[in-house]
C-alpha cells in the first residue's frame, strides 16, 4: 500500500497521451481479457436496440434498416386500436399482480415459518425440498402441473372426495380459473426460492433484539410480528421496487406451456402477443411496436417506483 | 454455568402448540411440493396399461423399465438427450471460465475499463432490445440453424458477472500483489491463484448456467425448430405435451387403448411423457441438493448490487 501512495508523480511535462499510453501498456493483458466481451455486450444487448427503429417502418425480411419505408407512429396507433392487444394487456396486468401479491405473502409467510423452526437439520431437509421445483424447466413443470390438475388427476380426486365438487372439472380449461392458476403455479414453483433471499436477512437480524422483547414477556407472535417483521422492510420495499418494474413482465412460459384453445382470451400475455405477430405472422414492425411498448413502460414504472422508494425514506435501487 | 445453559437449552427444546402447528404445515408443504414429481416418477416406472386405470399413486402397481427403454431406443429422444448434455456441458464450461476471467479484470482497482464496463453490463438487466430485434440479430448473424445459438448469446450473464466479481473482490488483495511482485502477470495469476479460491463462487455460477442451459426450449423452439438434429430434450416433452394438450378433454389414453389389444409391452403416450419427464429432472435432482451452501451464498451476495 505504501509503494502506491509514494509513486512518483507523472512529470508535468509528459502529455495527457502519453500517460494514456503508458496505462494502456501497463494493463494491456487486463484489456485483453476483458474488451471482447465488451464487443460481446455491445452485440448482443445494445445492437437490437438498434432494432427499435423497425417498428417506426415497415419492415420487409431481409433489407437493411435504413432503406425502408418510414411510416411514423402508424404501428402504435394500430396496436391501441387493437382490441386483442387491449384484451392481452389487461392479462397481462392481471397476472403479473397476482403473482406480486401470492409471490410476497408466500415467500415472507415461508420464510417466517422457516425461521421459526428449531430442529437445523428439519429446517435443512425443508428448505432442500422446497427448491426443488425452482430448478426444473416450465416444460416439466408444465407437464407435472397438468397431471395434478387432469380429470382424473389427484385434485379431482381430492375435491370429489370432500364433496365440494360432484363431477371431476378441467381447472386449466375454466377461463375464469387461468389466472390464478398460474399464479398457484408460479406459487408451487418459486416459493422456496424466494424464501432465500428473506431468510438471510432474518440470519442477520440482531439476536438481543430478541432476548430484549422476551424479557418484556412478548410471545412468538408478538416478536414475528414487532421485530422480525420490522426488520424486513428495507428489503422488501427494494424487491417491491424491483418487480414493479417488472410489471408488464407476468411471464411467457408458464402461460404458453399451461394455456389451450378454450382459455386463449385470459392467457395471452404481450410476450406471447409479440411472439405471434412478429414470428408466425412476420409482422416485425408491428410485433417490435408491442415490445417497445412493452419495454418503455417497464422503465418508466421502474424509475417512478425508485424515486418513490427515495422519498418515503427506504433504501433504493439505483 | 453449565447447569443453567443445559436448562435453557431444554426449555428452548420443548415443543409447543406452535411448534406443532409450523411443523405441520411446513410438512404439508412438501407434500404438496413433492406429490407432483413422486407421481410422474411411479408413472413412469409402471406398466402403461396399468396406469389407464387410473394415476393417482407414488408407487408403481406394476413394476416395469419398459418405459424407459422405448424412450431411449427412440433415436430422436436420444439424439436430443446428447444434445441437451453437449449444450450444458460445452455452455457452462465456456461460460464460466468467460464470467470469471471477466470479474477478475472488473475486481481490480486499478484497471481503467473497470467502471464503464461493470455499468455496462448493469445495465442490460434492466432493459432489453426485445425478442424481435434479438431475433433478427441472430438470424442475419447466420447463428440459427447452429449448435452455437445455445452457447454465444448466453455467454456472459450480468447477474453472474456480479455474484462472481463480489466474491473476487472478497478475497485477500495481498495474493494478487504478493504474486505482482514475483513477477506473475494478471493472466497467469487469474488463472493459477484466482480460479482455485473462486471454487464456491464457480459452484453457484455453474448451477444457475447449467440449470439454464439444460432448461431451455425456447431458443431450440426460436431458432433451431427446423432441424431436428439439433433438437433439445425439453424441446422433445414440449412437443409430447402439446400433442397431449390438444386432446385434453377427451382421454387420449382410453382412445389409443380402444385400437390396441391390451398387452403389458405397451406404451401409451402418458407413459411415454411421464418416462421423458423423469430423463429431464433427474439430473437436476441430484445435483442441486449438493451445491446448496453455496448457491443461497451466491444468492445473497447477487442481492447485493450495486
Amino acid at each position: 500500500m505504501e509503494l502506491k501512495v509514494h509513486r512518483p508523480a507523472v512529470k508535468p511535462r509528459a502529455g495527457r497521451t502519453a500517460v494514456l499510453w503508458k496505462r494502456i501498456k501497463q494493463q494491456k493483458l487486463l484489456l485483453l481479457m476483458s474488451v471482447p466481451f465488451v464487443g460481446y455486450v455491445f452485440i448482443f444487448n445494445y445492437m437490437p436496440l438498434w432494432g427499435w427503429l423497425m417498428a417506426f417502418q415497415n419492415y420487409k425480411l431481409g433489407t437493411s434498416i435504413m432503406n425502408n419505408e418510414w411510416v411514423g407512429l402508424t404501428h402504435f396507433r394500430e396496436l391501441f386500436q387493437d382490441e386483442m392487444f387491449i384484451q392481452v394487456l389487461r392479462n397481462t396486468l392481471a397476472m403479473s399482480v397476482i403473482n406480486l401479491v401470492f409471490g410476497f405473502v408466500s415467500s415472507i409467510t415461508l420464510a417466517l415459518m422457516l425461521n421459526e423452526v428449531r430442529k437445523l437439520l428439519f429446517k435443512r431437509f425443508v428448505q432442500t425440498i422446497s427448491y426443488l421445483p425452482h430448478f426444473i424447466s416450465w416444460v416439466v413443470a408444465a407437464n407435472l402441473i397438468m397431471t395434478v390438475f387432469s380429470l382424473d388427476g389427484v385434485v379431482n380426486a381430492v375435491l370429489l372426495q370432500l364433496n365440494i365438487i360432484k363431477e371431476p372439472i378441467l381447472l386449466l380449461s375454466e377461463p375464469k380459473a387461468f389466472w390464478w392458476m398460474i399464479g398457484i403455479s408460479n406459487v408451487w414453483k418459486e416459493v422456496g426460492w424466494n424464501a432465500i433471499i428473506y431468510l438471510a436477512a432474518m440470519a442477520m437480524i440482531n439476536p438481543s433484539l430478541y432476548e430484549a422483547a422476551e424479557i418484556d414477556g412478548a410471545g412468538r407472535f408478538r416478536k414475528m410480528w414487532s421485530i422480525t417483521l420490522p426488520s424486513m422492510v428495507p428489503l422488501i420495499a427494494i424487491l417491491l421496487i424491483m418487480n414493479i418494474g417488472r410489471l408488464l413482465d407476468a411471464g411467457f412460459e408458464q402461460q404458453y406451456l399451461l394455456m389451450n384453445t378454450m382459455v386463449v382470451d385470459y392467457a395471452e400475455t404481450i410476450d406471447i402477443y409479440v411472439l405471434k405477430y412478429g414470428i408466425n405472422l412476420s409482422r416485425y414492425s408491428f410485433a417490435t411496436a408491442a415490445g417497445i411498448f412493452k419495454s418503455v413502460i417497464c422503465i418508466i414504472l421502474l424509475v417512478s417506483a425508485n424515486q418513490l422508494a427515495k422519498r418515503m425514506g427506504h433504501s433504493r435501487l439505483f | 454455568m453449565k447447569a443453567a445453559t443445559g436448562a435453557r437449552r431444554a426449555v428452548k427444546f420443548r415443543w409447543t402448540w406452535f411448534d406443532i402447528f409450523n411443523s405441520a404445515l411446513l410438512l404439508c408443504l412438501m407434500v404438496v411440493t413433492l406429490y407432483p414429481f413422486a407421481n410422474m416418477a411411479a408413472v413412469s416406472l409402471n406398466e402403461a396399461v396399468d396406469t389407464t386405470l387410473g394415476s393417482n399413486f407414488i408407487w408403481p402397481r406394476a413394476f416395469t423399465l419398459y418405459n424407459y427403454e422405448v424412450i431411449l431406443k427412440d433415436s430422436i429422444i436420444y439424439h436430443a438427450f446428447m444434445i441437451s448434455v453437449l449444450r450444458t456441458v460445452i455452455g457452462t464450461v465456456t461460460s464460466v471460465f468467460c464470467t470469471a476471467m471477466l470479474a477478475y479484470t472488473l475486481s481490480r482497482p486499478e484497471f481503467m475499463l473497470r467502471g464503464a464496463i461493470s455499468l455496462l453490463f448493469v445495465l442490460t438487466m434492466y432493459f432489453s432490445g426485445g425478442l424481435i430485434p434479438v431475433y433478427m440479430l441472430i438470424k442475419s448473424m447466420g447463428l440459427t440453424n447452429s449448435f452455437w445459438v445455445y452457447i454465444i448469446p448466453g455467454l456472459v450473464g450480468a447477474f453472474n458477472l456480479i455474484v462472481m466479481r463480489s466474491f473476487i473482490e472478497g478475497l485477500p488483495e495481498s495474493l494478487v500483489e504478493s504474486a505482482k511482485i514475483d513477477g506473475a502477470n494478471d493472466f497467469g495469476i487469474f488463472i493459477r491463484i484466482i480460479l482455485p479460491l473462486c471454487m464456491p463462487a464457480i459452484a453457484t455460477v455453474s448451477l444457475f448456467v447449467a440449470v439454464g442451459q439444460w432448461n431451455n426450449w425456447f431458443d431450440t423452439f426460436l431458432y433451431n425448430s427446423s432441424n431436428v438434429q439439433l433438437s433439445t430434450l425439453q424441446y422433445e416433452l414440449l412437443k409430447k405435451l402439446q400433442s397431449a394438450n390438444m386432446s385434453i378433454g377427451s382421454s387420449a389414453t382410453s382412445a389409443f387403448l380402444n385400437n390396441q389389444n391390451a398387452d403389458a409391452n405397451q406404451v401409451t403416450p402418458t407413459s411415454m411423457r411421464a418416462a421423458i419427464t423423469m430423463l429431464a429432472t433427474l439430473p437436476i435432482l441430484f445435483v442441486y441438493p449438493f451445491l446448496q451452501k453455496y448457491f443461497v451464498k451466491g444468492m445473497t451476495l447477487g442481492g447485493v448490487k450495486e
